[in-house]
């Protein structure tokens, strides 16, 4: 535990001196915050039936897109390139400590970010005089819907580490993440569209899209419905990932 | 200077039968019959050896001769086929986390993280390495000043480093927590002869303290640096033993050169007379009418005094030199690598027929 420990602050010290991590909040953030000055603008004057919580989150696959690729793509791929994962193998620590701590680096970063916007929500309601009052911003609806964006970005965070550890191609492993998480969150609501007919594949695969499909578990999560499917779903689906990640990063050093 | 220790040292008297032997403990790493194949083709095969306490062990080989995937498995980093290796009693295979805290290693080419600063870097490595915290100052400050990081280096950016500095960055590295083994692969590639001879030192004050393997090309670096050498070659271990020995066993003869106005028949007859078995293997001429000779002659023959009176004598000749040609590392290396090639060409060609 003990070594872990100082991986994982020794990752966080890295992502803290990293560029790219600066890059990818500073546009994470721009973007949100545009997102949520239109989410917000229309409120009273339009007729809606979403609250500007669901509309602000309903984009936040958007800047994931980006914003994972620039967290994690150099986690493995760049200490491949260099070598200096071999060497740091030849001390007492394992390969999955190593995944691990830039897996928990990565997802604090990602966290961090993302509970930055929560700001934006804080500066309305010290700024829009009814927003305070609550019927702006519901608590549980943050709660729910923040609570989702986290679970989701485990995921996304370890499809980033796993891509990295792909390849020794920093722009590679970032393309790869971007591709990977693409698929993963738009794949389903595609899959949907397509024109299948209707037979025993096809209900399997349908109930396979409604088992991944991320929309409809933000809508979920956004009206407080919480299955326990999407978070079987998201936990498995990064211990998974990390597992191959941590198989993939000690083959390499072989 | 002190010296921080995070484990005991190995004495005292040995009363478990289960125990290895005093001779076994003396030696830092043990090597059995190691084994490894990428495929079809084996990259070593039963390769043994035993590298002592404090020794300075050179291992040389060509390229593809095995020496990255020796220096890998007793690292830790790949296992063996077959085989094991201790490294201070530890085996690596069965006590893998056991044994890496007995070494130190600087890989090839020398990787570093190029976005932090040298403290830094040498802190996160003391504490990986297992130096309680509280001593973690204190070691990182002992190895920056004996590598020399201590007055300018120690909070530049390492990307920013020279690439001596980088090297000894390395080295600083590999001799954290002061290991019992410090596996070394080219720590000399690249340097300036200021840097070499500066690394050098830092190797040699190492003598005694550790055991340190060091696999290079450079072989007269290896010839200065190392008590004993260690050549591999097709995955086979072809020699070992001190330059002497290993002189003794590949170049059974001696050369000397002698540089005087001497024809080359007259030469030779003279020479018969210091020594029956004394031959010319070949001469050139140097202009003014001085040939240059260099004489083959049995191993340990000594020559040289018997050469300069002999030819002292008649001052026509003009002796101007004459000297025992020492066989370099070189010359050694590449007569024990040679011979294991015509053993590996002569078992094809029996396989053929």
């Amino acid at each position: 535990m003990r070594k872990f420990m100082i991986l994982f602050r020794h990752q966080i010290w890295q992502m803290a001196i990293s560029p790219s991590t600066y890059f990818a909040a500073f546009l994470f953030l721009c973007f949100m915050a545009v997102a949520f000055l239109l989410a917000v603008r229309d409120v009273g004057l339009v007729p809606s039936k979403n609250s500007p919580v669901e509309t602000f989150l309903s984009v936040f696959w958007v800047p994931v897109l980006f914003m994972v690729p620039l967290l994690t793509m150099r986690s493995l791929s760049d200490e491949l390139r260099r070598g200096t994962l071999s060497s740091l193998l030849t001390t007492a620590v394992s390969a999955w400590q190593v995944v691990l701590s830039k897996f928990l680096a990565s997802y604090l970063f990602y966290a961090l970010i993302w509970l930055s916007t929560l700001l934006f929500v804080a500066i309305s309601c010290a700024y829009i005089p009814h927003a305070a009052a609550g019927s702006f911003f519901e608590v549980s609806q943050l709660v729910s819907g923040y609570g989702f964006v986290l679970l989701t970005g485990a995921m996304y965070v370890a499809v980033g580490i796993f891509s990295s550890s792909l390849t020794r191609t920093t722009l590679v492993a970032g393309m790869l993440s971007f591709g990977m998480l693409f698929f993963l969150i738009i794949g389903a609501g595609l899959a949907e569209s397509l024109p299948v007919s209707d037979g025993a594949m096809s209900r399997a695969l349908h109930h396979l899209v409604e088992y991944m499909h991320t929309f409809r578990q933000l809508d979920d999560f956004n009206n407080a419905v919480v299955d326990s499917r999407a978070f079987f779903f998201y936990v498995s689906s990064t211990l998974m990932l990390l597992a191959m990640t941590s198989l993939i990063t000690e083959s390499k050093n072989r | 200077m002190a010296i921080w220790r995070h484990k005991p040292a190995r004495t005292g008297v040995i009363k478990n039968n289960n125990m290895p032997s005093e001779k076994e403990i003396s030696n830092s790493v043990i090597v059995r019959r190691l084994t490894k194949q990428y495929g079809s083709v084996k990259a070593i095969d039963n390769v043994s050896f035993r590298i002592g306490s404090g020794e300075i062990v050179g291992f040389l080989g060509p390229n593809g001769a095995g020496k990255s995937t020796t220096m890998k498995i007793i690292s830790g980093q790949m296992p063996a086929d077959s085989g094991c290796v201790e490294i201070c009693g530890e085996s690596v295979a069965a006590n893998p986390d056991a044994a890496k805290l007995h070494i130190g290693y600087m890989p090839e080419n020398n990787p570093l993280p190029e976005d932090l600063r040298v403290d830094e870097y040498l802190k996160f490595r003391a504490k990986i390495k297992g130096i309680p915290r509280r001593e973690v100052a204190n070691a990182v400050e002992e190895v920056m000043e004996t590598c020399q990081l201590h007055r300018k280096a120690y909070r530049k950016i390492i990307g920013n480093l020279s690439k001596g500095f980088r090297q000894r960055v390395g080295i600083a590295d590999a001799i954290l927590a002061n290991p019992d083994v410090i596996i070394m692969d080219e720590p000399t590639i690249g340097l300036d002869p200021h840097q070499i001879i500066a690394i050098r030192d830092l190797i040699n004050s190492l003598r005694g303290r550790m055991s340190v393997i060091i696999s290079s090309h450079i072989l007269p670096e290896v010839e200065v640096m190392c008590d004993r050498v260690i050549i591999i070659n097709q995955g086979e271990i072809v020699a070992s033993g001190t330059s002497d020995s290993l002189r003794k066993e590949f170049i059974p003869n001696d050369r000397y050169a002698a540089v005087l106005k001497m024809s080359p028949e007259t030469f030779s007859r003279q020479l018969g007379h210091i020594c029956a078995e004394a031959k010319v293997e070949k001469f050139k001429e140097e202009g003014d009418g001085y040939f240059e000779y260099t004489i083959l002659a049995p191993f340990d023959s000594n020559l040289s005094a018997s050469i300069i009176s002999e030819f002292s004598k008649d001052a026509s000749c003009c002796l101007r030199e004459a000297y025992f040609k020492k066989p370099s590392l070189e010359e050694i290396f590449m007569a024990a690598t040679r011979k294991s090639w015509e053993k590996v060409i002569g078992f094809q060609k029996k396989e053929e027929e």
